[in-house]
């Protein structure tokens, strides 16, 4: 990231630009301080002590002993700022030395570093701090150090985190495969990767560190009559709090000013450094999609079982909008295995989360279109309708069931709130469902793998409980979104067997996200092939398999290496699929196509019906399907 | 035939030792590569097919000199490496080098493709600034992309594109030997292609000798002469590729192919028990298979099948192989 | 669950060991000849020739080492010299005013601050996120010891509610609800940076699990969204909580030191600030061992209350 781009993130945050403005303001005066006409700020005057604020000669009155405040503040402000600030360089430089290299170099040396690290941590920091002033004897200087070497463990922690996952990319072995050595990989490869996070722990840390020295400080431990930074001001000011509250008061809320502004500045420049805050990534997304649509399409004749109509999903990021659904229709009907694939950014997954209003939001928005489940639209229904749709009619099993179980809920626990979310069943009664769930599944000792966690399974078996999952309430349609891509190809090939099993034994519909077109042949009956968020193509799975009519899915198709064909070079597919927040108009496939026309590059393509039960969205149409 | 990568014995142990300064009990391990022996001829592509957690992708890592390994020898042009393992891999840099898996975090997100490209010239072949710029551009031109992404970043890259950038990396160092480590998984399907292709041009212009890493049975016959397929830390068959497709003779191997979903061939449950990988902690004595194996006998769950010739070329270690 | 804790008890000895190390090392930091350091102003001859002995100051640093840890092992501590009292009666006397004290803020700040975060997070850019973000930093940018003595104006001078400062009223005082009294403002004090850093973290927490796939997958098993929040989020968000708690509990006990002299309260922390400006060598060492002791112990329980949440973590 530039510089710029960096100014413009930081002062997009109106509190952080405060913040920086204020604190900007702050430096400046206490830069000044030499030069500004301000009275001596040792000069004592008995006769003249505790004046009020706003007294001649004293803008900011005297303290207890005569000495004007306002000049005591300014000088102690600069001392409390650059002492703040060198002891926070100080644990910094040191912190991230010790972070990068046990972080790097892993094994004994992480263990003996941190184990070192971890001694200090074990103190509460301010005893640490205290023992090292006892044995320095109380003073600025040794407040400095004091704090720096408290705040080490936080920058050598921080900094080791970063680093153990840095050290493990793939980019640091291929440095080392450059002919890299240890010491130039550091500074080379790690140190800008880690450099904004130590940016950002200082950023935060400053604030804290001028609180500490102050504190200290505030103690006696720290700066000694006469010289004052805030801290002592304000510990000399407590002595007559009561009666003269102004000489406490002043530097005290001096010291709140400077750390309120130098927190605010550090949020924005951690904001405006952190690379998923700034992809807006660390939003939380809502209980169901934002609906934001114009119209809603004329319901059809007669819908299927899930019936969506011009779907229209958008991600709105910042200023851009990334049209992922320009418009898709699908229906399932009772009982069938509808297959939809595409590759990745295809919009096939999306459509998937959008018919339960599951897509992420924001950024997700519904834009337009239709769903309707049964014939009740479900985009307009009250969250209270929905929710009592999802997991009971409609279910879904995802990708990775790793992240898609609770890590902290056993097995059986998540399966029994999946029921009593819907039915008020009692304890036992639902223990026993659950157990009859995993037997359908085929989890072989299913009864003591009810008490077992996610992670005690394997990736196959977390796949079974998802499915079992989503059987619980025996749904009308089971939405299954890549549900074997992470898994080897012998477990995949079980769970195909055992999803087209229960399908066919309980007559549930499947709507099968996939990229896959070996899977979509063996399990689908029907299949929807999707191209820059759109469906190019939708037919029966044989048919379409055997005469593509789209290009894109003949030459798909074509692509994919089959087993048994021997070694030889494969058909690609020239260039890169559109990026969605720049689709061309007409045919999204139209730059990669070798038979494209003019013709394709403008105008809306409809999707066309071609032949019996197939449609395709293409005016150049494969074979004799025309 | 000359062997360009001859491995012998090469072993892997994770883990082991004992806790509490030595005092307490041992610690498990995990023996994640059992003696491997390869020989790779001059110009060959070796594919290695493996489900996850098969110990493919450390025996990689160990010719390439990433691991330094427990075990064994590894000869590259008749030289020893195994002894520079983990110590100093630029030993290895001029002869083997490495694609990743995940190729956008093989690129280091804070350096220009030129600062990537430059770096192994630098270091490996001393070469000049001069040169280098040249090279850069005939490495750019070997990877069919353009020469206004030099200034870029990766983050600006898509996988694809990323995928070419790490190949002419390795290229960069003008190795003997590529081992590729699941090159195109991360990929879609159509860029896919793209990039199997790249690699066989590639291999034919500068002479290269492939070890090619994948889960996918499909693609490892679209580019391998030979194949050793893997399952839990050992080869367990190995053979020129039409013989292993046409007759695998290691029942692991008959089921990797069958469950590969294919067009045109129906569903059916490929084992009837569902059965998964034997616990790594505490692997079974016999045969690592046997638990799934419709062939397994008595003598599989007792003894280790050593790898033995069975036909020309076609090594398998099974007491009861396929027929 | 009982091998556990055991393994984390004998794993406690070694940190305590370091603890001790450390302390002693940065002790024989202090220039001079060490026992009149140590004695300071009390010093006499016969004081000094005593301790050299006692302390064995006389041998190289590694058996003082050792002679001192014996020593402290058998609950000799030394005796302070400006109380004329052992070293260990003081300590443990004015630790128990400084647990009423932290205890409370703790418990204050652990409450408050999670609940904070979660209806922050759950509403995030709403009113009430925006307000309690707020109201969060003002808390974390202020001096506790600034704050308490603006408490002190506003609640104890002015609206005379509570008293100035204290642990117990000097007549007729010393039954609960005249603690309570002396306590609300100090534990108020104490508590209010803990609870800004608890609930900026369980924000930021609670934001980064609302994201991940297992609460898509509990919202469509139809889950309500009370239920989603408060169990699913909130169970795996304290993951990441109960330790920054930990970390908490030294800060609040630090914070201690500030508050407990701005209140006048007889805790350790004052006791410490008195006896380094006094310097009453032998009180800091005792006093720095033993409270750091404690907070090894403290944060030993917070691993297992981590274990008992986590199944992954290894028990």
């Amino acid at each position: 990231m530039n510089a710029g781009a960096f100014l413009k993130l930081f002062a997009r945050n109106r509190l952080a630009a405060a913040g920086g403005l204020i604190l900007v303001f702050v430096v400046l005066i206490a830069l000044a301080a030499p030069i500004l006409p301000l009275q001596d700020p040792y000069a004592q005057d008995t006769a003249d002590k505790f004046l009020r604020p706003f007294s001649d000669g004293h803008f900011l009155g005297t303290d207890h002993l005569g000495r004007d405040i306002l000049s005591r503040l300014i000088w102690g402000t600069r001392l409390s700022l650059v002492v703040g600030l060198v002891a926070s360089f100080g644990a910094a430089f040191f912190g991230s030395i010790i972070g990068i290299v046990a972080g790097y170099f892993g094994g004994r040396t992480d263990n003996w570093l941190m184990r070192g690290i971890d001694m200090l941590m074990a103190f509460p920091y301010i005893l640490l701090a205290l023992a090292i002033v006892a044995a320095l004897g109380p003073g600025l200087t040794n407040a400095l150090i004091a704090v720096a070497v408290v705040n080490i463990p936080f920058f050598a922690r921080n900094i080791r985190g970063v680093t153990v996952t840095l050290a493990h990319k793939e980019f640091v072995d291929a440095a080392r495969l450059s002919g890299m050595t240890d010491i130039r990989i550091m500074l080379s490869e790690i140190l800008p990767n880690v450099l904004p996070v130590i940016v950002i722990a200082m950023s935060t840390t400053v604030g804290w560190m001028i609180l500490e020295t102050a504190g200290l400080s505030f103690l006696g431990l720290g700066s000694q009559p006469p010289v004052a930074d805030l801290g002592s001001m304000l510990g000399e000011g407590r002595n007559a709090l009561i009666t003269d509250p102004h000489a406490s008061i002043i530097p005290g809320i001096m010291i709140f000013v400077i750390v309120m502004s130098v927190n605010l500045m550090g949020d924005g420049i951690r904001d405006a450094l952190d690379p998923r805050l700034r992809s807006g990534a660390l939003t939380r997304p809502m209980a169901r999609t934002l609906v934001d649509r114009d119209a809603v399409p004329e319901p059809p004749a007669n819908p299927a079982l899930l019936d969506l109509q011009d779907l229209r999903t958008e991600f709105r990021v910042g200023n851009r909008t990334l049209k992922a659904l320009s418009g898709v229709s699908l229906e399932v009907r009772p009982g069938e295995c509808l297959g939809l694939i595409g590759e990745s950014g295809s919009g096939k997954s999306v459509t998937a989360l959008s018919v339960m209003g599951l897509v992420a939001s924001p950024p997700g928005v519904i834009a337009g279109g239709a769903v309707r489940y049964a014939g009740q639209e479900l985009l307009g229904a009250p969250f209270s309708e929905l929710r009592e749709l999802r997991g009971n009619r409609i279910s879904y099993i995802f990708q990775d069931p790793l992240a898609t179980l609770h890590p902290l809920y056993t097995v059986g626990d998540q399966i029994v709130e999946a029921i009593q979310a819907h039915r008020s069943t009692p304890n036992a009664q639902a223990r026993a469902r659950a157990l009859e769930l995993l037997n359908a599944v085929r989890i072989p000792n299913a009864e003591r793998r009810l008490g077992d966690y996610p992670h005690e399974l394997s990736g196959g078996m977390r796949q079974r409980v998802g499915i079992a999952m989503a059987l619980a309430n025996e749904p009308d349609l089971i939405i299954a979104d890549e549900p074997t891509t992470a898994l080897d190809v012998t477990v995949q090939a079980q769970i195909l067997a055992l999803l087209d099993d229960l399908r066919r034994d309980r007559g549930v519909a499947i709507l099968f996200i996939t990229h896959d077109f070996g899977v979509v042949a063996q399990l689908c009956d029907r299949v929807a092939v999707m191209y820059a968020g759109r469906i190019v193509e939708t037919g029966p799975t044989d048919a379409i398999l055997d005469a593509p009519a789209h290009p894109y899915t003949r030459r798909l198709i074509a692509c994919v290496p089959r087993l048994g064909e021997g070694r030889r070079a494969l058909h690609a597919i020239p260039g890169l699929p559109p990026a969605v927040d720049d689709l061309p108009a007409g045919c999204a496939f139209a730059p990669r196509c070798d038979k494209a026309t003019d013709a394709c590059r403008t105008g809306e393509i409809t999707l066309a019906k071609s032949a019996a039960n197939r449609a395709v969205r293409c005016l150049y149409p494969e074979g004799d399907v025309a | 035939m000359t062997s360009t990568l001859r491995i012998r014995d090469l072993d892997k142990r994770f883990g082991g030792g004992r806790t509490l300064f030595g005092f307490g009990a041992e610690k498990p391990s995990v023996h994640a590569v059992q003696s491997a022996n390869l020989d790779v001829a001059s110009g060959e592509t070796l594919g290695i097919v493996g489900e996850s957690g098969c110990g493919k992708s450390t025996l990689a890592r160990m010719i390439v000199g990433l691991l330094p390994p427990t075990e064994g020898r590894i000869e590259i042009e008749g030289q020893d490496y195994a002894e520079r393992a983990g110590k100093d891999p630029a030993a290895f840099g001029k002869l083997i080098q490495y694609v990743f898996q995940d190729p956008i975090s093989s690129l280091n997100p804070r350096k220009t493709i030129r600062q990537i490209l430059e770096a192994p010239l630098k270091l490996l072949h001393a070469m000049p600034a001069a040169e280098r710029g040249a090279r850069i551009d005939d490495l750019l031109d070997a990877v069919n992309l353009r020469r206004e992404f030099l200034d870029r970043y990766p983050h600006e890259f898509s996988g694809g594109q990323a995928q070419r950038i790490g190949i002419a990396r390795a290229l960069a160092a003008a190795p003997r030997i590529l081992v590729l480590d699941e090159p195109v998984s991360a990929l879609d399907v159509s860029v896919q292609a793209q990039v199997l292709n790249l690699l066989a041009e590639l291999k034919r212009e500068f002479e290269l000798t492939y070890l090619f890493i994948s889960h996918d049975l499909a693609v490892v016959e679209a580019v391998a002469d030979r194949v050793a397929v893997m399952y839990f830390g050992a080869i367990v068959e190995m053979a020129p590729a039409e013989k292993i497709f046409a007759k695998p003779l290691h029942h692991y191997t008959v089921l990797l192919a069958r469950s590969a979903p294919t067009v045109g061939r129906p569903l059916g449950a490929p084992e009837a028990e569902d059965a998964e990988l034997p616990d790594p902690l505490n692997p079974p004595p016999g045969c690592a298979f046997a638990r799934r194996c419709p062939a397994a006998t008595e003598i599989c769950r007792r003894e280790r099948p050593p790898l033995e010739e069975n036909g020309t070329q076609h090594l398998v270690a099974c007491h009861n192989p396929a027929r | 669950m009982g091998g556990y804790i055991l393994k984390r008890l004998l794993a406690a000895i070694p940190v305590i060991l370091g603890i001790t190390v450390i302390v002693f090392l940065i002790m024989s930091l202090i220039p001079g000849d060490p026992a009149t350091a140590i004695l300071g102003s009390y010093a006499t001859p016969e004081n000094v020739e005593k301790l050299n002995r006692d302390l064995g100051l006389d041998k190289p640093l590694v058996s003082q080492y050792f002679i001192w840890l014996g020593n402290m092992v058998q609950g000799d501590f030394g005796r302070s010299f400006s109380l004329n009292r052992p070293v260990l009666d003081e300590v443990l006397e004015r630790f128990g005013a400084t647990l009423i004290l932290a205890g409370t803020s703790l418990v204050l700040c652990s409450i408050f601050g999670i609940l904070a975060g979660v209806i922050s997070a759950s509403r995030q850019y709403g009113l009430a996120d925006k307000a309690i973000t707020f109201v969060v930093l003002i808390g974390i940018s202020i001096p506790s010891f600034f704050l308490g003595m603006m408490m002190i104006l506003l609640f104890a001078v002015k609206l005379r509610w509570l008293p100035v400062s204290g642990m117990y009223a000097i007549y007729g005082g010393g039954d609960l609800p005249d603690l309570l009294r002396h306590l609300a403002m100090p534990a108020i004090a104490l508590a209010v940076v803990a609870t800004g850093v608890i609930a900026r973290l369980s924000r930021s927490a609670m934001l980064e699990v609302l994201r991940q796939d297992f609460i898509r997958t509990a919202r469509a098993k139809g889950v309500k969204e009370n239920r989603v929040v408060w169990r699913h989020a909130l169970k795996a968000a304290m993951v990441s909580i109960i330790p920054v708690i930990g970390v908490q509990a030294g800060f609040v006990l630090s914070g201690a030191v500030y508050i407990e002299t701005v209140f006048q309260w007889p805790g350790v922390g004052r006791m410490l600030v008195t006896a380094i400006l006094t310097r009453d060598i032998l009180l800091v060492q005792g006093g720095v061992v033993i409270v750091a002791a404690c907070y090894v112990l403290f944060n030993l329980a917070v691993d297992v209350a981590q274990s008992l949440l986590d199944p992954r973590v290894k028990i």
